[in-house]
């Protein structure tokens, strides 16, 4: 499956005493491939997991609004969004190859489904945390149902939809990594992946790769974070 | 590639078909699998569980439970299994590591809110009764912490036995060997090893839920157990 990125050991470039001696970390191979690795893989990332999170919640929001409306559903869908999060995801991007091929679409469908499991349940159990005075007395005030949903369901429903973005944003940072191993080339997941397949792996690379995923998925959940604080700063709530 | 160019469904039909072939392998390599989940998840819980209800017990450091619970979600099992392998070298045992530091996450985090969220009255009821600490905590506060801490244990186990594939690319065996090893089992191989992992997962995640259930004291039979297991541990 080489995915023609280099030689057998990939990205040790004309390295230095440090590279070739295999030393814990050497800053100078990640400055050295900052622009021609580490930053394109950490960029990919970003976008990997914006395109996810961005179509699951496109998908997620009015899948929930009908389960809120038809309250039915809630129980089925979310025993099913239950059971989708237990496939283990190498096993279902593997699965997606013979439909769609090596390709991102492969990547993102994969990383909707997840996404769409976290979001999902946590949109219905926000739109459900309205206590039922203030839905009574918002009725009671002749707002319409369309105006219970925009002016009252939805606004307090806004810190647990934040919370399943925060959710769905670090998982899926996540389970992108993933994707590197024999499915895509692009993200922090194939950087790892690919120093892991080396004869000896290199460390540095993982090290770095590692860390930039960890650190993008902080950046991501502070920035959600405060996303929370800026648009309903009475939530106080905190992980 | 010849992988994108098999795009149809008889690839399906085959992997089908190499699980039928192949049942021994299979086995063998599901066994391996949750050999390595089983020890990752025994240690997770040798030393997660006592932290979280002593922690809960005493209403104590919940930063503790909150930092676990952001490592169980936000370190990807990739780069757990890449550092310790570096650390520990190819193997079992580096799996092992990466996976119950992966499960001790929401483990802990459950344990610390399931003890911790007992009724306070309750508790103050029992101490006027006579218990002791011992008591209080066997009689009174595990019994009713149980619902959502063993949410924690499942969601541990299912993401444990979940990730255990991944181990295939630091030796630690398992399905996922096949899944990694295209060149010697080819596509239809890969995804007949993908079908047994989906299965297995959903086998432990749906066994566990009738574990869960028969531990439920029955007076709480009627709380959410069966439902998302994520979404409490979360929010």
């Amino acid at each position: 499956m080489g995915t023609g990125k280099g030689p057998v050991i990939p990205n040790f470039g004309h390295g230095d005493a440090c590279v070739t001696g295999d030393h814990t970390f050497c800053w100078s191979w990640v400055r050295q491939h900052w622009g021609d690795t580490l930053g394109p893989a950490l960029w990919q990332h970003v976008e990997l997991t914006a395109i996810a999170v961005g179509i699951g919640f496109a998908i997620a929001f009015p899948l929930a609004l009908f389960a809120h409306r038809f309250r039915r559903l809630e129980q089925p869908l979310g025993a099913l969004s239950a059971l989708v999060y237990t496939i283990p995801s190498l096993a279902l991007f593997q699965l997606l190859v013979p439909l769609t091929g090596l390709t991102l679409t492969t990547v993102e469908i994969a990383l909707v489904g997840y996404t769409l499991v976290m979001l999902f349940p946590n949109i219905v159990a926000g739109l459900r945390s309205a206590p039922d005075e203030v839905l009574e007395a918002a009725r009671g005030m002749g707002l319409t149902r369309l105006q219970v949903l925009t002016r009252v369901e939805l606004p307090l429903a806004v810190p647990a939809i934040i919370g399943g973005l925060r959710i769905a944003v670090v998982s899926t940072v996540a389970i992108a990594t993933i994707a590197g191993i024999e499915v895509t080339t692009k993200g922090l997941g194939f950087a790892i992946f690919d120093a892991l397949r080396a004869p000896t792996p290199f460390k540095t690379e993982i090290y770095s790769a590692g860390a930039l995923a960890v650190a993008l998925a902080i950046a991501a959940d502070l920035l959600l974070v405060g996303v929370r604080r800026a648009v309903v700063p009475w939530s106080r709530s905190g992980r | 590639m010849t992988l994108a160019d098999a795009g149809n469904l008889h690839t399906f039909a085959a992997a089908f078909r190499f699980i039928g072939d192949h049942p021994g392998l299979l086995l063998t390599k599901a066994a391996e699998q949750l050999e390595l989940s089983g020890a990752a998840l025994g240690i997770a819980l040798a030393v997660a569980l006592p932290v979280g209800v002593i922690l809960g017990h005493l209403h104590r450091g919940s930063g503790v439970a909150i930092a676990a619970s952001i490592v169980g979600r936000g370190l990807p099992s990739l780069v757990l299994i890449a550092a310790f392998l570096t650390v520990l070298g190819i193997g079992f045992v580096n799996n092992m590591v990466a996976l119950a530091v992966l499960g001790s996450g929401p483990i802990l985090t459950n344990a610390y809110d399931a003890v911790d969220g007992v009724d306070r009255d309750t508790v103050e009821a029992a101490r006027g009764m006579g218990m002791t600490t011992r008591q209080i905590l066997g009689r009174v506060e595990l019994p009713l912490a149980i619902p959502l801490l063993f949410t924690g244990i499942r969601v541990a186990a299912v993401t444990i036995v979940a990730t255990a594939p991944i181990a295939a690319i630091a030796g630690g065996g398992g399905l996922g060997d096949i899944i990694v090893n295209q060149a010697s089992y080819r596509l239809e191989g890969v995804l007949g090893a993908s079908l047994c992992v989906m299965a297995l997962s959903a086998a432990v995640f749906l066994a566990l839920a009738a574990v869960q259930d028969a531990l439920t004291p029955r007076g709480l039979r009627r709380t959410s157990v069966a439902r998302t297991p994520w979404r409490k541990e979360q929010l």
